[in-house]
C-alpha cells in the first residue's frame, strides 16, 4: 500500500448508514438524490399520464370519472414539472457546479440539505391532495395546474394539499436558487472569470435568478387563493368584488418564466455536449450568454399571451403578441449557435449527442407552433385544443427532458466511473424519440380539427389519432424502464471511464470536472484549483 | 473556505432574500395595481359604468338608431334562486333610459344575501353601457320564499359604435356566502 492511497482513503471519508444521507452537506450526495427523487417522481407523473392516455384510447368514459382525470391531468403536470424536471435539473447543478467552477461544495451545504428534504414531504402532500377526495375530501384538484379560479374555489379539500405543496415546493427552489446564484457568483476559483465559466454555469446562474423572481409572486398567488377558499377574502371572487382573472396574471407571470426555468439548464447542458462531440469550442460564446439574459428579461414581460381569449384590448394584445414573437430571436440564436459548434466539427454520436441533436431539430419545431400560437388571431382558434397540448410537450420534452438525459448520459461516467453501455443508450435515445413523436405529433392534428384539451372524452372522429398517440404514450412510457436499467448497469459495474471519458471535453469553455478522477473523491478541490 | 468567501456569501444571500420577500410583496401590490391599471388603461370595467340621471342630456337621444339589448340571468353554484329578467329583450335609442326588471325568488327556508356581478357582450361594448340605477350595485336581501323584482335603470352611450347593433347583458347571480360554495360542489 502506497502512503498515497492511504492517503486517499482518509480524503475520501463518508459518513456511513442513513445519516449520510439525512444530514448531508454534501454536494455530491445531496445531488445524488435530487437525481433519484426526480426520477422516483419522473415514474409517478409518467403513471398519471399513463392513465390518462388508456382513458383516451377511445371516445366515452371507461377507466375514470371526468373528476379523477382532470385530478390525473393536474398531477400529471405538478408532478414532471415540479417533482421531475426542476428537482433533476437542480441535483445536475448541485453534482456538476462546484466541480465546474473549481469549488469545495456548495456555498450554504446546510441549507442544501433543507432544500432537499423539503421535497420528498411536499410529494407526499400531493399523494395526499389525490387521495383525500376518496375519503369524503369532496371534489378533488379538477382544475389543471393552473388552478384557476372560481373552480378552485370550489374544489374540496384536495386543493388545500396542493396549495400547500405548492408553497412548500416554491420554499425550497427558492432557497436552492439563491444557494446556486451564491456558489456561482462567489465560489468561483482563482481565474475563472465571467466569460471563461461554462456555459451550464450561465444557464444555472439565469434559472437561479428566475427562480427567485417568479417563485414569491406564485407563492403570493396561491396564498391568496388559500385567503379566499378560507378566510373570507375576496381577491378573486367576484361575488365580494374581485377578479378571477387577476390569478390568471399573476399565474402566469409565474408560469411563462417558469418555462424558461425548466428550459435553460438543458440549454446549459446542450453548451457542453455540443462541442464535446464536435470537439471544437462553442460557436459565438458570448453573445449566446448574451442570448440567455434577453431571453430571461424577454421572458418576464409576456405573460399574457396565455390568456388571449379573456378579453383584453387589442393594443395589450398586440404588445403581447409583439413581445412573445420576439422571443424567437434569442431561442433561434441559441439553435443557431449550437448548429455552428456542430458545423465543420468532428463529430462523433454517442448517446448524449443523440439525444442533443435531436433537442435542436425537436425543439425547433415547438418554436414554429409557439410562433402560430403567439398570433392573436390565429390562437383564438388554437386555444385549449390538442395543438396547444403539443406545442408544449415539443418544448418541454425535448427542451427539458432530452437535455437532461443528455447531460445524465454525458456525466454519468463521471459520476460512477464506469462507462454505461453505449448500445443500450442508442436503444433508449431512438425508442424514446419514435415513442415521443408518434405520441404528440398527431395531437397536432386533432388541435387543429378542433379536439379540446382536458376533457376525459372526446367525438368519435378523432379515435384513430387518439389510439396512435396512446399507443406511442405507452411505448415511450415502457422505454424508461430501460433507461433506469442502463443507470443501474452503469452505478454497478462496466468499463472504467477514466478521468476524461470524452476525448472533446476539454474544448472551449469546459468544466474543471475533467481535472478530477471518475468517480470525484467525496471532497474535491478542497485547495481551490487556478484556471489559466 | 475563507472568511472573505463567508462574508460575501452572507452578503449575497441577505441581497437575495430581500429580493424574495419583494417579490412576494409584489404579488399583493399586483391587487390594487391590478385594478388601478384597469382603470387608466380603461379595460376590464366589466358591467358597465356608472352614471348620474343629470349628466345624460348632454349627448341628446338618437331618435333614428335603434340598438337591441338582451338581458339575461346565470346562477352561480350554490345558489337557490329563481332569477328571470321580465323583458328578454328591448329595442331601445341610444341617449334614452329604460327601466327593467329582473324577477327573483328565494327558493330556500333561509335568508340568502346574493350579489349580481354583470357582464356585457361583446365586451367592446361594455364602455357604453352605462347605468343609473342598478340591483348590482349592492348585495341583494331575500327572505325565506321571499319574491321581488329588482330594477335596473341604464342608458345606451349615443357614441356606441354603429357596428353593435344588439348587446347583450347578463348577470351572474352568487351567493354572498362563499362558504357554501364547497358544499354545493362536492353535493353533487
Amino acid at each position: 500500500m502506497s502512503t498515497e492511497a492511504i492517503h486517499d482513503d482518509h480524503h475520501d471519508h463518508k459518513p456511513s448508514g442513513i445519516g449520510r444521507w439525512l444530514f448531508s452537506t454534501n454536494h455530491k450526495d445531496i445531488g445524488t438524490m435530487y437525481l433519484i427523487f426526480a426520477l422516483v417522481m419522473l415514474f409517478l407523473g409518467g403513471a398519471s399520464a399513463m392513465m390518462l392516455r388508456a382513458e383516451l384510447w377511445e371516445p366515452g368514459l371507461q377507466i375514470v370519472d371526468p373528476d379523477t382525470y382532470n385530478n390525473l391531468l393536474t398531477n400529471h403536470a405538478l408532478i414532471m414539472v415540479f417533482g421531475a424536471v426542476m428537482p433533476a435539473a437542480a441535483g445536475m447543478a448541485n453534482w456538476m457546479l462546484p466541480m465546474m467552477i473549481g469549488a469545495p461544495d456548495m456555498a450554504l451545504p446546510r441549507l442544501n440539505n433543507l432544500s432537499f428534504w423539503l421535497l420528498p414531504f411536499a410529494a407526499l402532500m400531493l399523494i395526499l391532495s389525490f387521495v383525500v377526495p376518496h375519503f369524503g375530501g369532496g371534489v378533488p384538484i379538477n382544475t389543471g395546474w393552473t388552478l384557476y379560479p372560481p373552480l378552485s374555489l370550489q374544489a374540496g379539500i384536495g386543493m388545500d394539499f396542493g396549495i400547500f405543496t405548492l408553497h412548500i415546493l416554491g420554499i425550497s427552489s427558492i432557497m436552492a436558487s439563491i444557494n446556486i446564484v451564491t456558489t456561482i457568483v462567489n465560489m468561483r476559483a482563482p481565474g475563472m472569470t465571467w466569460f471563461k465559466l461554462p456555459l451550464f454555469a450561465w444557464a444555472w446562474l439565469l434559472t437561479g435568478l428566475l427562480l427567485i423572481m417568479i417563485m414569491p409572486v406564485l407563492a403570493g398567488g396561491v396564498t391568496m387563493l388559500l385567503f379566499d377558499r378560507h378566510f373570507g377574502t375576496s381577491f378573486f371572487d367576484a361575488a365580494g368584488g374581485g377578479d378571477p382573472v387577476l390569478f390568471q396574471h399573476l399565474f402566469w407571470f409565474f408560469g411563462h418564466p417558469e418555462v424558461y426555468v425548466l428550459l435553460l439548464p438543458s440549454i446549459g447542458i446542450l453548451g457542453m455536449v455540443v462541442p464535446t462531440f464536435s470537439r471544437k469550442p462553442l460557436f459565438a460564446y458570448k453573445p449566446l450568454v448574451y442570448s440567455m439574459f434577453f431571453l430571461t428579461a424577454l421572458g418576464m414581460v409576456v405573460w399574457a399571451h396565455h390568456q388571449y381569449t379573456v378579453g383584453m384590448s387589442k393594443e395589450v394584445t398586440t404588445y403581447f403578441m409583439i413581445g412573445t414573437i420576439l422571443i424567437s430571436i434569442p431561442v433561434g440564436y441559441m439553435l443557431f449557435s449550437f448548429i455552428f459548434t456542430m458545423w465543420r466539427g468532428s463529430m462523433t454520436f454517442e448517446t448524449p449527442m443523440l439525444f442533443a441533436v435531436a433537442i435542436v431539430l425537436m425543439f425547433s419545431f415547438a418554436g414554429v407552433t409557439g410562433i402560430m400560437l403567439a398570433v392573436v388571431p390565429a390562437d383564438l382558434q388554437y386555444h385549449d385544443t390538442y395543438f396547444v397540448v403539443a406545442h408544449f410537450h415539443y418544448a418541454l420534452i425535448p427542451g427539458a427532458l432530452f437535455g437532461i438525459y443528455a447531460g445524465v448520459f454525458y456525466w454519468l461516467p463521471k459520476w460512477t466511473g464506469h462507462m454505461y453501455d453505449e448500445r443500450l443508450g442508442k436503444i433508449f435515445f431512438w425508442w424514446t424519440t419514435i415513442a415521443f413523436n408518434l405520441t404528440f405529433f398527431v395531437q397536432h392534428f386533432v388541435g387543429l380539427a378542433g379536439m379540446p384539451r382536458r376533457i376525459s372524452d372526446y367525438s368519435p372522429v378523432f379515435t384513430d389519432f387518439n389510439q396512435i398517440s396512446s399507443i406511442g404514450a405507452f411505448a415511450f412510457g415502457a422505454s424508461h424502464f430501460l433507461f433506469v436499467w442502463i443507470i443501474i448497469k452503469a452505478v454497478r459495474g462496466g468499463k472504467r471511464a477514466g478521468d476524461k471519458p470524452w476525448d472533446g471535453a476539454q474544448v472551449g469553455n469546459a468544466g474543471l470536472e475533467w481535472a478530477l478522477p471518475s468517480p470525484p473523491p467525496f471532497h474535491s478541490f478542497t485547495t481551490p484549483p487556478v484556471v489559466k | 473556505m475563507t472568511g472573505a468567501t463567508k462574508k460575501s456569501n452572507r452578503r449575497l444571500v441577505l441581497w437575495l432574500t430581500g429580493f424574495v420577500a419583494a417579490m412576494f410583496g409584489f404579488g399583493f401590490a399586483m391587487v390594487p395595481l391590478y385594478s388601478l391599471v384597469c382603470n387608466v388603461v380603461g379595460i376590464n370595467k366589466a358591467g358597465g359604468s356608472r352614471v348620474l340621471e343629470k349628466q345624460l342630456t348632454r349627448l341628446g337621444v338618437d331618435e333614428e338608431r335603434t340598438v337591441r339589448v338582451e338581458f339575461d340571468a346565470t346562477l352561480n353554484a350554490a345558489l337557490d334562486w329563481d332569477v328571470k329578467p321580465r323583458t328578454a329583450h328591448l329595442d331601445v335609442h341610444p341617449g334614452k333610459p329604460y327601466d327593467v326588471y329582473y324577477s327573483a325568488r328565494n327558493n330556500t327556508d333561509h335568508e340568502v344575501v346574493a350579489q349580481a356581478i354583470p357582464g356585457i357582450t361583446p365586451w367592446q361594448a361594455t364602455e357604453y353601457f352605462n347605468k343609473i340605477a342598478c340591483f348590482c350595485f349592492n348585495q341583494q336581501k331575500l327572505a325565506p320564499g321571499e319574491s321581488a323584482d329588482l330594477k335596473l335603470r341604464f342608458v345606451l352611450s349615443p357614441e356606441l359604435p354603429p357596428k353593435y347593433s344588439t348587446v347583450t347583458l347578463s348577470y351572474t347571480f352568487m351567493d354572498t356566502n362563499r362558504n357554501k360554495l364547497k358544499h354545493a360542489a362536492s353535493a353533487r
